[in-house]
């Protein structure tokens, strides 16, 4: 599949209707996803015929563009059931299978090493600080096998980097690309139409675990 | 829900020491089509726990499968095929995946489980 076709096959998946804050829910975009998912599939050969989890899948673009892409078995995991209900939807749409399940990432236990290759776009951490961090330590100590795949905000590449090495088990961490969030104005505390931050996406590999 | 990802979900309640493999209460079964990936199912098979399948698979209604298995079988498409079906043509769609210690249920609805803990499980 062509990277505009992945892009424009995304680009018509539904979104957070009534996004909650609590969660930080923000859409990840067409633009992002396809790139995030077409880097992870034709440079590294993560995705297909793999095994992909989506950390906080929300309505399940992510995941969904690894389905697109071949992975044979797509979980997405999130905490709301409403966002969920929206993946499914979304995932019957594109005639595609992903599984899901509703839980916080936090707290869930694990047995093997099944999941060959994590995707996700965490909460940022501008609510509850470290979320973010929360969720690589996770995806990374316990999960998954081969490599991790995430968005964090360029400011805090350096915290980024140290905090994976030193604290989440991370073997290497890599920024692969720079590129632009689009941020909708969703919430009533956004003063401005839409903004537009510096994410890094970055993969990340894990120490052998067994 | 397919039966690949129950090999790798476990209870997370406060205080269980061994969370897995979480019981299958079925309500519905459905099962869909899946085409026969040979390389991914071997992939898997060194991966998952193959007992844990087998039992899950009976409870789904599914009976096929042998008890014991080993790598060399992985060359007979016979064996392929069933492992697939189980692995990842079956999906529990409407039941329950039960804690094996604390008897506590997950509920499963439209093949979504429900895993979050109440405040005092965390």
């Amino acid at each position: 599949m062509k990277l505009k076709q992945l892009e424009g096959l995304l680009g018509s998946l539904e979104q957070f209707s009534n996004p909650k804050i609590e969660f930080e829910q923000y859409p990840t975009g067409p633009h992002i996803a396809s790139r995030m998912l077409y880097t992870a599939e034709n440079s590294f050969g993560d995705v297909s015929d793999k095994v992909v989890a989506d950390f906080g899948c929300g309505c399940g673009t992510l995941g969904l563009a690894a389905a697109l892409l071949g992975a044979e078995h797509v979980v997405g995991f999130d905490i709301d059931a409403d966002s969920l209900e929206i993946a499914r939807d979304n995932a019957d749409e594109l005639e595609v299978d992903m599984e899901f399940v509703q839980c916080d990432i936090r707290n869930l236990s694990w047995n093997g090493q099944i999941i060959n290759t994590i995707v996700m776009n965490p909460p940022f951490g501008t609510r509850r600080k470290g979320a973010d961090m929360d969720f690589l330590s996770v995806a990374l100590k316990v999960v998954a096998s081969e490599s991790v795949y995430s968005l964090h905000k360029t400011t805090t590449r350096d915290h980024v980097r140290r905090t994976a090495l030193r604290d989440c088990n991370a073997r290497s961490a890599e920024v692969i690309c720079e590129l632009r969030y689009d941020v909708p104005q969703l919430y009533k505390f956004h003063k401005k139409k839409e903004v537009d931050i510096a994410v890094d996406l970055w993969r990340f590999v894990p120490q052998g675990k067994q | 829900m397919r039966l690949l990802t129950h090999n790798m979900l476990a209870s997370n309640i406060k205080g269980v020491a061994n969370g897995f493999p979480l019981k299958i209460e079925v309500g519905q079964v459905v099962e869909k089509h899946v085409d026969l990936n040979p390389e991914f199912l071997k992939n898997m098979f060194a991966k998952l726990d193959y007992k844990v399948l087998v039992e899950a698979s009976k409870t789904m209604g599914y009976a096929d499968l042998p008890e014991q298995a080993e790598p060399s079988m992985l060359e007979s498409e016979d064996f392929l095929r069933k492992l697939n079906h189980a692995l990842l043509e079956l999906h529990l769609e409407e039941g329950a995946l039960v804690c094996p210690e604390t008897g506590r249920k997950f509920p499963v609805n439209k093949g979504i489980p429900n895993m979050l803990l109440h405040e005092d499980e965390v």
